[in-house]
């Protein structure tokens, strides 16, 4: 049309290892810095017995970490991960100890109890037009009272039945673990590979310009909310097994850990964009940190202290990387 | 009716001049005597909110020389104006709605003992305030978004009445009041009129303006055309000043004979602002909406798209006998109808997102393998392909559409719907904030799409645009379409009458 005009260059489709670099390098040069502090600083931190304990720790906060990441990238919350994985975790429990039903059929239990706060969660805020983090905070407090109503507030102890979910190991990696890192690989393809992903990202940078283009924002919301209620039910499945037992207060404060994590990976809470692999790299540096300053010999009240300075740390440190290629943030 | 007087000017101003993207202002003299109503008109974007902004202190001028009772007057901020006694009711409402009537009407004195507001005094200076403008039924401790938008309006004014003032700008005070509500302020104006207040004020209500003002000023294009007693001028010489005479600019297109009917709307209606719109549209056209600001042109658009629920009317498609089923945006896409919004940033792009991303959203389908698994090759080649159609000028598809000038954001807007190739095209606003060349360039692409078959319908406040282009101007006036002209019919007179002509019988 216009023989003036410069033609752009077109550059090849971003494939997954060019974006490596930029994306993953300050996260990684982070965590390395961590793991020499911790390495240097005592003797006990750098073996294999403390990474196995962390892979072994970590696959229930990497799933729950995942379900948020999700909802953040649309512009939605979940504050009730922790309490619903306290309930799926009381249904199991329950199922088995009471009810006697048999393993898969009380794992399905707790799947469908996810699933129901999830789709709770969804069709309530979306029919309504409520916030999700209202709705979620009703939630919180609903579904703690459940496990506590089903539990009679007393640990159920299932035994050595559920080991079998946490207890297998591939390779030497126990395959919670294993399972954790193939959901966050699936699910960060699927947000950045597929065209749900692509409405997602939408919906959570301008729901009104994707309701306008003529395609429906609610149907996906809702997807998103039953995913992480699935997600959550999982990450309870997973502690319920490797703890042997069914806790009513399993999960509390896993959702600040979980909005932590997502944060220092980069993901915004203000929709539009965020990443699960970098979300794996928040819930492992948290996860580092706690392990590594309970190595030092630090206290509670010092652990926690830190964790608080490195979340806001890291969000000032995503800030400047961001301001670099988004002018439009100034405007 | 009104004594012409002569009194030596309270304000006086020379030379203002004002730029934004281009020249909004261009060496305007105006200027207000006390104890006058001063009526000020124009068509949409002619200048006239700006002057009574840079008066009223609300935007600073690039040029020009403002006194005020002789003393030069350049106020830095609203405050400094209101400080020299100049005021200003603005159309957009101010009010804040979580607070209490009295406390938006008395906010920037509030009476208070060491912080405390004082809760009785302030109910009984608002009340004062209140029934001043015979506004006796409304509780002063009521909340503001309690009230209806009328009363909302005038609960503002009761405030800008309020304060000594020595020049006071009222504009569009009329839009949303009643008729008795109209009357309530026209007797307060005419008692601050008696005590020597200059009021300035901006309507396109003719019949109101000729009944309270006592001199009109008419602004056209950012120039001051004319400034006269009311008296002096008749309705039609006072819409000849406002559109002016020379005609049409450099955009032409042949007018063919058009195709089958693509689009007819019925009775369409959605609260206020629609009330019953009908009109057809047909393949090959282009369907102009002329109309004031207001008069429910983008509000049609909407409820025909789906983007808001229609209360009434129907719409047919491709000559169907029954009508089509459009409760949703996702309806109309489906039925091949596109409607590009006047805020693009808000409603149409994904700001932060790149430029391939804006470009293939409504084709993923197209563009995926099965499990919605994105072909990223492909995708690329699209995007490329469409912005090369559209000569968007960057540096590369993966460029943020945020970082885009305006006419470039409007041409990946473009791109997006094209590529999916939709029958009925609405552009609502297609050039508003963007350079004259990118102009040109839509209204060349908005041509070609007509010859390609395509029934494009544009809304614009621009009428020298629809002029150039259109086939046909279908004339919005008060939720209603007044007239429908075509090319050989209409002058420019004739479509200012039409959309003047439903605020006329009020």
């Amino acid at each position: 049309m216009n023989a003036a005009s410069k033609d752009p260059v077109s550059p090849a489709p971003r494939s997954i290892w060019r974006s490596l670099p930029t994306e993953y390098l300050g996260l990684t040069l982070a965590l390395a810095a961590l793991v020499l502090v911790f390495s240097v600083s005592t003797e006990h931190f750098f073996s294999a017995t403390t990474f196995r304990t962390m892979a072994n720790q970590i696959p229930s906060a990497v799933l729950v970490a995942t379900a948020m990441t999700y909802l953040l990238v649309i512009a939605e919350i979940d504050l009730s991960v922790g309490s619903v994985l306290g309930f799926c975790s009381a249904v199991l429990g329950v199922a088995m100890t009471q009810w006697h039903w048999p393993l898969p059929l009380a794992v399905l239990g707790a799947l469908g109890a996810g699933l129901l706060c999830g789709a709770f969660n969804g069709l309530v805020s979306l029919r309504w037009r409520l916030p999700s983090f209202i709705v979620t905070l009703g939630m919180l407090e609903m579904a703690r009272g459940g496990a506590h109503a089903l539990t009679r507030s007393q640990t159920q102890y299932i035994g050595s039945s559920v080991e079998g979910i946490a207890g297998t190991s591939v390779f030497g990696l126990s395959l919670p673990f294993l399972l954790a890192m193939v959901i966050v690989v699936a699910a960060q393809l699927v947000l950045t590979r597929t065209v749900f992903g692509r409405y997602l990202v939408a919906i959570g940078t301008n729901e009104e310009a994707v309701r306008l283009s003529g395609i429906d924002p609610r149907p996906i919301k809702l997807a998103v909310f039953l995913l992480a209620g699935l997600l959550v039910a999982l990450a309870a499945i997973i502690d319920t097994s490797r703890f042997q037992s069914a806790n009513p207060n399993a999960g509390t404060g896993f959702e600040l850990q979980a909005i932590a994590a997502a944060v220092i990976g980069g993901t915004t809470l203000m929709g539009g964009r965020g990443s699960v692999s970098t979300t794996l790299f928040g819930v492992v540096i948290i996860a580092v940190l706690n392990t590594g300053l309970a190595s030092v010999g630090a206290r509670d009240e010092t652990k926690r202290l830190t964790t608080g300075l490195v979340i806001i740390a890291a969000v000032i440190l995503d800030q400047y990387r961001h301001r670099f290629g988004a002018k439009w943030r100034n405007e | 009716m009104f004594q012409m007087n002569s009194a030596p000017p309270l304000l006086t101003i020379q030379g203002l001049s004002k730029a934004y993207a281009g020249p909004v202002l261009d060496g305007v003299p105006f200027d207000l005597r006390p104890g006058e109503v001063h009526a000020l008109v124009g068509e949409n974007g002619a200048g006239k909110s700006t002057l009574s902004k840079i008066i009223a202190g609300l935007v600073a001028p690039d040029g020009g020389l403002m006194t005020l009772r002789g003393q030069p007057y350049a106020p830095r901020n609203k405050k400094d104006a209101e400080r020299h006694g100049v005021r200003m009711v603005m159309q957009e409402l101010n009010l804040i709605g979580n607070l209490t009537v009295a406390e938006s009407v008395l906010l920037e004195r509030l009476p208070h003992r060491f912080g405390w507001i004082d809760r009785h005094e302030l109910h009984r200076r608002a009340r004062r305030i209140l029934d001043q403008v015979g506004l006796t039924d409304i509780d002063p401790g009521c909340f503001v978004k309690s009230l209806g938008v009328g009363r909302q309006q005038l609960v503002e004014i009761a405030a800008g009445l309020s304060q000594r003032c020595d020049v006071l700008i009222l504009d569009e005070p009329t839009a949303a009041l009643t008729a008795p509500e109209i009357e309530r302020l026209f007797a307060e104006m005419a008692k601050l009129k008696a005590a020597g207040t200059a009021i300035l004020y901006i309507s396109h209500r003719m019949e109101e303006i000729q009944r309270i003002s006592d001199r009109i000023s008419v602004l056209r294009d950012g120039r001051m055309i004319a400034t006269k007693p009311v008296a002096d001028l008749s309705l039609d010489e006072i819409v000849r000043l406002m559109v002016g005479r020379e005609l049409g600019e450099a955009i032409r297109r042949e007018s063919k004979p058009p195709g089958p009917v693509a689009l007819r709307v019925e009775g369409l209606r959605r609260g206020e602002a629609v009330r019953g719109v009908s009109f057809e549209a047909r393949q090959g056209e282009i369907l102009g909406f002329a109309g004031l600001m207001g008069s429910g042109r983008t509000e049609t658009m909407r409820a025909l798209f789906g983007a808001d629920r229609a209360e009434g009317g129907e719409v047919f498609l491709h000559g169907e006998k029954r009508p089509a089923r459009i409760r949703s945006p996702r309806d109309a896409v489906r039925q091949g109808i596109a409607l590009l919004t006047e805020n693009r940033k808000e409603e149409g792009l994904l700001l932060p997102l790149p430029i391939r991303t804006n470009i293939t959203f409504l084709c993923l389908d197209q563009l995926s393998r099965a499990g919605g698994w994105i072909r990223a090759t492909a995708e690329l080649a699209e995007a490329a392909r469409w912005g090369q159609a559209l000569s968007v000028r960057c540096h590369s598809y993966e460029q943020r559409v945020a970082e885009l000038s305006g006419g470039n954001q409007q041409k990946v807007m473009i791109a997006k719907w094209l590529f999916r190739n939709c029958d009925i095209l609405i552009f609502d606003e297609p050039t508003r904030g963007i350079d004259v060349g990118a102009k040109f360039e839509i209204y060349q692409l908005l041509a070609d799409l007509a010859a390609q078959g395509k029934a494009v319908l544009v809304v614009s406040s621009d009428l020298k645009e629809l002029l150039a282009l259109c086939d046909r101007i279908a004339v919005m006036s008060a939720g209603r379409i007044a007239e429908t002209f075509r090319r050989d019919e209409w002058t420019q007179d004739k479509i200012m009458t039409a959309a003047l002509s439903g605020y006329l019988k009020q």
